[in-house]
C-alpha cells in the first residue's frame, strides 16, 4: 500500500508538473495574472507530492518492506537505523528520487520568497523548472522506477554496499545534490530572461541568492565526499581526480565563476550576457556529472548499477535540456542591451580574470575527464588519465588565479589603479616571502615548489585581511570608529574576504599533507612497535569484535609521543557475511591540524599484520578551509540587499524603506 | 577606451588564457597519460621495457606468492595470455585469487610489470570495466557469469 501511494504521489507530481510546464508561460504571454500565479501553487504542491512520495520510500526502507525491489536489493534488517535511512539514496532509483526531491523544494523556493520577483519573470522561471523536474519525474517512472514490487517478498534483504555503511552517505549526496540541482535555478532564471528577452541588473540580484546558497552546499558536499574518500578507502587520499569527483568539481568552477560575474552585473550592469551562457553552462555540468555518475559510463563507487536503457534516458534529458539552452542562448542573446563599460584594470576587469581562468581551469578537467570516454569510443584505446594530467593543467591555471586573487576586491570599480593596489598589497608580499622561507627552513629541501605554494597561500590572506583592514581603517582610525565601519560594511564585503581566505587555507592544507606527508607500510607482530615523525605506536593485539550486521576485527595500537602515552588508536576491518565483503576503517588521531592516520591491511599466516601509518601535517586545513568558504557564502548570502530585493523599475522608490525596517 | 578596444583587450586575454590552457593539455596529453593493455596486448605488442601501462584481468589461481616486507607476486591473465606482477605494498582488501583486478606500473622485460598501485573491484558485484574487456577481447568473458 505504502509504496503504490509513493508511486501514485510521483505520478500527480508529475501531471501537475506538465500543467505548470505550460499554463505560466502562457500566462506570461497574455499578461493574465491567474494563469501566472497558477505557477506557485502548483509548485507548492508539487513539492507536496514529492516529499509524500520520498516518505513512502523512506518508510519502505526504515520498515524494511523487502517486497520493493530497491528495498530488498540495498537494505538489510539487522543494518542500524540511520544506514537504513541514509540508503534509502544509496541506490540508483532512490538517489534520483532524492534528485526531484530537491529539485522541487527549489522550486516551491521560488514560490514562496520570490514575492518581489515581476509576476512574468517568476511565471516563467517555475514553468522552465517544471520542464527540468518533468523530464526527471519520466526519467524515473519509465527507467528507475523505486517503488518496483518483487512478485514474492524474501525473508532478508541483500544488504547495502558496506563502503556505504557510513554516516557519510546521510550527509554527502544530499548536500552535493543541494549543490547541483540549486545551480538549476539559475539555469531557469537564464532561460527565462532569454524568453522575456529582457535583462538587467535585477536579474543578478535575483539569482545569486540561489546560487550562493547552490554554491556553498556544493563547496560543503565536496568537502565532505573528499574527506569520507580519505578515512574510508584506507590509504590517506583526499582527492583522486576521479571522474565521478571531476563531475562535482566542474559545476563547481563554473558557479564560482558565476556567482563572480552575476557580482558584475549586479554592480555594474556589466557582463550580462556572459552571465547568462554561465548560467546555462554551470546547470548544464551538473547534468553532465548526474550523467557520467548515473549512467553508467564510468563504473566507480558511485556507479549502483548499468542499465544502457537509463543512459540514453539521461543522455537526452541531457542534449535537450543543454543543447535547448544553449541554442535559445545563441538565438536571443544577441538581442539583449549591452552593459555598462569598463577599463580592462578595473574590479571588473579583475572578475573577468577570474572569470577566464575559472572557466579555462574547469575546461581543462572537463577535456581530462571526457577524452578518455571520447578516445575509446573512437578506436578503442583505453588510457587513464589521473593525477598527473590535472596537476599539470588545472594546477598552473589555478595558481595563476590565486595570484591575481588579492589585488581584485581592491581595485576600485570602472577604472582600478594597479599600482597603487600592489603598493597596498606590499605588505602581503612582504608576509608571502617571510612564508616562503620559514618554509624553505622548516622542510630542508623535501620540495622546491611547496615553499612558494606557502607563500602564495598566505599572499591570499594576508591580501583578504588587508582589503578588509582598508576598508574599517584599521590601525589607521580610533578603534570605535573601525568597529563602525566594519558594522556597516556590507556583508558581501565581509563574505568575499572570509570566502577568500578560506581558499587559501584549503590550499595550504593541501600543500602539506601532498608534499610533507609521511608513511610507513610494514606488517607488524603484536608487542612491536613503529615510529613515525616523532610518533611510536606500539601494536597492542587483535581482537575480534561483532557489529549489528558485520563481524569486526579491531587491532590496539598505543600512540607515544616523546615516550607519553597520549592515546590509542584502533583501526580495524569489517566483514559483511551477507555480501562477502570486507571494509576498512581508519583510526585518525588529529594533532593540531595535522592527522595521524592507520588502517588495516592483510594477516600473515605469520600472525603479523600490514598496516599503513601515515602522517599528515595540515591535512584538517584542507576542509576546515570549505567550511570557512562555505561560512563566507553564508556572510554574502545575510546581505540585506539581496533579501531586500531589487528596486523595480516604475515603482516608487518611497515605498523601499518600510519594507526594509521589517526586515 | 571604446567598446571596440575594450572587447579587443578582452578577447585578446581571453585567447591568451586559452592558448596556455591548450599548451598544457596537449603537452600533459603526451607525458602524462597511461594506456591500458591486457595480458594480450602486451605480449603481442611488445612494448619497450620501462614503459608506464595499465593491465587488468583476473587474479590466477594458484599464483599469488607472498615475500618479506609486504613484497607480493601474481600472474593477470585474461585466459590467453598471462603476465606476471611484482608489487610490495597492501593490496586491496578484495584482492583475492580468481578476481578481478588492475595494476599500473612500468613493465620490466618483456613480461613483467612492476606495479606502483594495484586496484581490484569496488564492489563483489560489479568487474572493473577494463577487466571485463580484457576478458572478452580474450574471447573468455560469459555473459552473467560474474554476477
Amino acid at each position: 500500500m505504502i509504496p503504490e501511494l509513493g508511486h501514485y504521489a510521483l505520478v500527480l507530481a508529475l501531471a501537475l508538473g506538465l500543467i505548470q510546464s505550460v499554463v505560466p508561460i502562457v500566462g506570461a504571454h497574455k499578461h493574465d495574472d491567474a494563469l501566472m500565479r497558477l505557477a506557485s501553487s502548483t509548485a507548492l504542491m508539487q513539492f507536496g507530492f514529492v516529499a509524500l512520495s520520498f516518505a513512502a520510500l523512506v518508510i519502505c526502507y526504515v520498515t524494511s518492506d523487502f517486497s520493493v525491489a530497491t528495498v530488498f536489493e540495498n537494505s538489510h534488517s539487522m543494518m542500524p537505523l540511520v544506514y537504513k535511512f541514509s540508503s534509502v539514496w544509496g541506490n540508483h532509483e532512490g538517489s534520483m528520487l532524492l534528485w526531484v526531491l530537491i529539485l522541487s523544494v527549489f522550486g516551491a523556493g521560488v514560490a514562496t520568497f520570490g514575492g518581489n520577483l515581476p509576476a512574468a519573470l517568476k511565471a516563467r522561471v517555475l514553468a522552465v523548472q517544471s520542464w527540468i523536474a518533468c523530464a526527471f519525474y519520466l526519467f524515473i517512472l519509465l527507467t528507475s522506477n523505486p517503488f518496483l514490487r518483487l512478485p514474492r517478498a524474501p525473508f532478508e534483504g541483500r544488504d547495502l554496499n558496506p563502503i556505504l555503511q557510513d554516516p557519510g552517505l546521510a550527509i554527502h549526496p544530499p548536500l552535493l545534490y543541494l549543490g547541483y540541482v540549486g545551480f538549476s535555478i539559475a539555469f531557469s532564471f537564464a532561460i527565462a530572461a532569454l524568453i522575456e528577452g529582457r535583462i538587467d541588473a535585477a536579474w543578478a540580484r535575483w539569482v545569486r541568492p540561489w546560487a550562493l546558497a547552490a554554491w556553498m552546499c556544493l563547496t560543503l558536499g565536496i568537502a565532505m565526499g573528499s574527506y569520507w574518500a580519505y578515512y574510508t578507502l584506507g590509504w590517506g587520499g583526499f582527492w583522486f581526480w576521479d571522474p565521478v569527483e571531476n563531475a562535482s568539481l566542474m559545476p563547481w568552477l563554473a558557479g564560482t565563476a558565476l556567482l563572480h560575474s552575476a557580482v558584475v552585473m549586479e554592480k555594474r550592469d556589466a557582463l550580462k550576457i556572459w552571465t547568462i551562457l554561465l548560467a546555462i553552462v554551470t546547470f548544464s555540468l551538473s547534468l553532465i556529472g548526474t550523467f557520467l555518475v548515473r549512467s553508467g559510463v564510468l563504473t566507480s563507487v558511485h556507479s549502483f548499477a548499468n542499465d544502457p536503457t537509463r543512459g540514453v534516458f539521461i543522455l537526452a534529458i541531457l542534449v535537450a535540456f543543454i543543447g535547448g539552452g544553449l541554442t535559445l542562448f545563441a538565438w536571443r542573446a544577441p538581442a539583449l542591451k549591452q552593459g555598462g563599460l569598463f577599463a580592462p584594470i578595473s574590479r571588473e576587469g579583475a572578475l573577468v580574470i577570474n572569470n577566464l581562468f575559472l572557466t579555462t581551469a574547469c575546461l581543462t578537467v572537463l577535456i581530462g575527464t571526457l577524452y578518455p570516454l571520447a578516445l575509446e569510443a573512437w578506436n578503442g584505446e583505453k588510457i587513464s588519465v589521473g593525477a598527473p594530467f590535472f596537476n599539470l593543467t588545472f594546477g598552473p591555471l589555478f595558481i595563476a588565479l590565486m595570484f591575481a586573487m588579492p589585488f581584485g576586491p581592491l581595485l576600485a570599480w570602472k577604472r582600478g589603479d594597479l599600482l597603487g593596489v600592489a603598493q597596498r598589497l606590499m605588505a602581503a608580499f612582504g608576509i608571502a616571502l617571510v612564508a616562503v622561507a620559514a618554509a624553505f627552513a622548516g622542510e630542508s629541501g623535501a620540495s622546491v615548489l611547496a615553499p612558494f605554494g606557502v607563500g602564495l597561500a598566505f599572499f591570499v590572506m594576508a591580501g583578504a585581511l588587508i582589503d578588509l583592514a582598508e576598508r574599517t581603517g584599521l590601525f589607521r582610525v580610533p578603534l570605535a570608529t573601525v568597529i563602525k565601519r566594519a558594522t556597516g560594511l556590507p556583508r558581501s564585503t565581509w563574505g568575499t574576504g572570509v570566502a577568500h581566505f578560506g581558499l587559501a587555507v584549503s590550499m595550504l592544507g593541501i600543500i602539506g599533507a601532498a608534499t610533507w606527508g609521511t608513511e610507513r607500510i610494514v606488517a607488524l607482530k603484536p608487542a612491536q612497535i613503529v615510529s613515525l615523525s616523532g610518533y611510536e605506536l606500539s601494536f597492542d593485539g587483535l581482537m575480534q569484535r561483532p557489529g549489528p550486521n558485520y563481524t569486526s576485527l579491531v587491532a590496539t595500537f598505543t600512540v607515544r609521543s616523546g615516550g607519553v602515552p597520549i592515546g590509542t588508536m584502533t583501526p580495524s576491518k569489517r566483514t559483511f557475511t551477507s555480501r562477502a565483503m570486507t571494509t576498512n576503517e581508519a583510526a585518525l588521531m588529529t594533532r593540531g591540524t595535522g592527522q595521524l592516520y592507520l588502517s588495516l591491511g592483510d594477516t600473515n599466516s605469520d600472525g603479523s599484520i600490514a598496516i599503513r601509518l601515515y602522517y599528515k601535517p595540515l591535512v584538517m586545513l584542507i576542509w576546515l578551509g570549505a567550511v570557512v568558504m562555505m561560512m563566507g557564502g553564508a556572510l554574502s548570502l545575510s546581505d540585506r540587499r539581496l533579501r531586500v530585493g531589487a528596486p523595480k523599475p516604475g515603482k516608487k522608490p518611497a515605498a523601499k524603506p518600510a519594507l526594509q525596517a521589517a526586515e | 577606451m571604446n567598446r571596440k578596444q575594450r572587447r579587443l583587450t578582452m578577447i585578446g586575454a581571453s585567447l591568451g588564457v586559452l592558448a596556455i590552457a591548450a599548451a598544457l593539455v596537449l603537452s600533459a596529453l603526451r607525458d602524462s597519460i597511461v594506456f591500458f593493455n591486457s595480458p594480450t596486448d602486451v605480449a603481442e605488442k611488445h612494448l619497450a621495457p620501462g614503459t608506464r601501462i595499465r593491465i587488468g584481468g583476473l587474479v590466477k589461481e594458484g599464483s599469488v606468492q607472498r615475500g618479506d616486507d609486504l613484497r607480493i607476486k601474481f600472474d593477470v591473465t585474461d585466459g590467453k595470455s598471462d603476465i606476471a606482477v611484482r608489487y610490495q605494498g597492501i593490496v586491496p582488501d578484495l584482492f583475492r585469487e580468481g578476481q578481478g583486478v588492475v595494476a599500473e606500473g612500468k613493465l620490466e622485460g618483456g613480461k613483467t610489470l612492476v606495479a606502483d598501485t594495484v586496484l581490484a573491484k569496488h564492489d563483489e558485484r560489479y568487474m572493473p570495466k577494463e577487466v571485463v574487456d580484457a576478458l572478452k577481447k580474450a574471447g573468455r568473458w560469459q555473459e552473467g557469469a560474474s554476477k
